[in-house]
């Protein structure tokens, strides 16, 4: 799937302005973004569902806003809500949802791959959350698609169902399918995503693997006293350290085992508890965090007064790249 | 073609299932049928009431399933995504629709199966019968109300859908001339109701099935062009999600 400077308004409202981002067959691609950030919109042109107002998206080699028929045939797409009647059965719903496509799964198997035979009789009122998302992931199966977009697919879903959700989604991926992962859930992302897009007021603001999103922002994270010197700690371990919340601290610097020596037996020394240590590559939590916050929006911590009301050290500010493709 | 077959069983087994539905569309007429056939309230201005109730009824049964019925399922299957869905398979708007009237019109045979047989046990004889005319109309009355049912379907939320298709539902049963004839409506009311799509379907079909109607070339104008109109409003207004 290739979209290039993708523009989509509703009226005066530009939602999506000038996107382009690729999503590759066998891969994972998460599809990230604050609520409003323009990623439904991008993904709903690339389904054949809406419009673009400039740019273009080919999906599978084909044009979906001209070719959205023969796109169907081979496009999977799960909802993030609903999508189904609420009187409709489990299993009744999946054969008619195979039956829709030349060349649809088999309905029973489908069921059973989602964990769903025990319900194949129940209607979808009376499926919990969990049950109905892996109803609505099975329905998004029924083509054999060869690219997915699945909408928060693993949204109130409880751990059991989860695992089973990412085994799917993995399953998808490795049969040579291009899944398209939406989600505000970042852990999810985390877990499944081969590559991670980032929308951000209507444009992508960061395009790449886990790990190049992470590249050079390594840190140790560890929890101990509220009433730390983060001063005196810089000093002594010769990297900038400053305080995150009520009792946890960063350090950024990679994790290497001389430093940490250095800080526990600095804590120690101190007199101070270790509670929790946590070292290594940024979250993509704290990725997100930090590439929207460089944008002005909300997320990135703040960084302590470094005149020493409280004695901490202000943080290095980096820039985030800004990638396009 | 088995595309279009599969949701068509889907939308019949879903008519089946659902208990209002069919409360509204079979479980109303007959009752009203047996109802007013038995008690003679109504000034029906004919030697047996059952003789304008019939025709009467089976207009009422053709607004209740493609005006009402089908509007608020659509309605809801809007609110829940379910036309979304639908959107992104290769089942295509043309096969919905075609399955959509298609589950209509056999709702519609079998409400036609059991009200006729009734009305004929209650004692309906009519003198003068023309069965194509009357078929003709209830198709345009189909199309017509179907459209209304549709344009509602596709511009309000689904509770508000609900509620203003069974208030039109109601207008439009009183006014149009299914169980009160036009005769007994003031004067003002009256030119509304025989403008309305019930009011000249149930003119049509009182004229068809027993020769009472009022004036029945005008009123299939009017069910004509109702038949144009509101397909046509629906097809430009509706969102599909």
């Amino acid at each position: 799937m290739e979209v290039t400077g993708l523009s989509v308004r509703y009226g005066d409202l530009v939602a999506v302005n000038d996107v382009s981002f690729s999503a590759e067959s066998g891969q994972v691609t998460a599809v990230l973004g604050p609520n409003g950030a323009g990623k439904t919109s991008t993904i709903e042109v690339c389904e054949g569902y809406r419009t673009a107002s400039a740019g273009s998206a080919r999906v599978l080699g084909l044009d979906p806003a001209t070719q959205q028929r023969l796109l169907s045939e081979r496009m999977g797409v799960m909802l993030q809500q609903g999508g189904v009647y609420p009187s409709a059965r489990v299993l009744a719903t999946v054969r008619h949802y195979c039956t829709l496509y030349g060349k649809g799964a088999d309905a029973v198997a489908l069921v059973d791959q989602v964990g769903l035979t025990a319900r194949s009789t129940s209607t979808w009122r009376r499926l919990s959350g969990g049950e109905q998302q892996r109803l609505s992931l099975a329905l998004s199966m029924a083509a054999r698609p060869e690219v997915a977009f699945l909408d928060e697919p693993t949204s109130g879903v409880d751990v059991n169902g989860r695992d089973t959700i990412r085994g799917i989604v993995r399953d998808l991926a490795a049969g040579g399918c291009a899944v398209v992962l939406a989600t505000h859930e970042l852990d999810e992302a985390e877990r499944l995503a081969d590559r991670v897009v980032i929308f951000d007021g209507g444009q992508v603001i960061a395009d790449g693997t886990l790990a190049e999103l992470r590249k050079g922002h390594d840190e140790i994270r560890f929890r101990s006293s509220p009433d730390l010197d983060t001063v005196a700690l810089a000093t002594s371990i010769g990297m900038v350290a400053s305080r995150l919340g009520h009792d946890e601290y960063v350090i950024d610097a990679p994790p290497h085992p001389r430093l940490m020596a250095q800080l526990s037996n600095w804590l120690a020394d101190q007199g101070h508890p270790l509670t929790d240590l946590r070292a290594g590559a940024q979250r993509l939590e704290d990725v997100f965090r930090r590439l929207t916050a460089d944008r002005g929006g909300a997320g990135e911590p703040s960084a302590p007064d470094p005149s020493g009301v409280d004695g901490s050290v202000r943080r290095s500010t980096r820039r985030s790249r800004r990638r396009r493709m | 073609m088995k595309r279009f077959r599969s949701q068509l069983a889907t939308e019949l087994q879903l008519v089946a299932r659902n208990g209002e539905q069919l409360l509204l569309t079979l479980g109303i007429p007959v009752l009203l049928l047996v109802f007013f056939s038995m008690v003679e309230v109504l000034p029906t201005g004919t030697d047996d009431p059952i003789d304008f109730l019939a025709p009467g009824v089976l207009a009422l049964a053709v607004m209740s399933t493609s005006m009402v019925s089908l509007g608020i399922g659509t309605g809801f299957e809007r609110s829940y995504h379910v036309l979304k869905r639908l959107g992104t398979t290769p089942l295509g708007r043309g096969r919905l629709i075609a399955a959509k009237i298609s589950s209509v019109a056999v709702v519609e045979l079998v409400q036609f199966a059991v009200l006729v047989p009734v009305a004929y046990l209650l004692g309906w004889s009519p003198s003068d019968t023309n069965w194509p005319a009357a078929i003709g109309a209830t198709l345009l009355g189909t199309v017509a109300f179907a459209g209304i049912g549709l344009a509602f379907a596709g511009r309000l939320r689904g509770e508000l859908n609900l509620a203003a298709l069974n208030g039109l539902y109601l207008v439009l049963l009183l006014l149009g001339g299914m169980v009160i004839p036009f005769a007994e409506l003031p004067a003002v009311l009256r030119s509304v109701a025989q403008a309305l799509p019930s009011g000249a379907l149930a003119d049509v079909l009182h004229h068809t099935l027993g020769g009472v109607g009022t004036r029945p070339n005008t009123s299939w104008l009017v069910l004509g062009g109702w038949a144009v109109c509101t397909p046509a409003i629906a097809a430009f207004t509706f969102r599909w999600d």
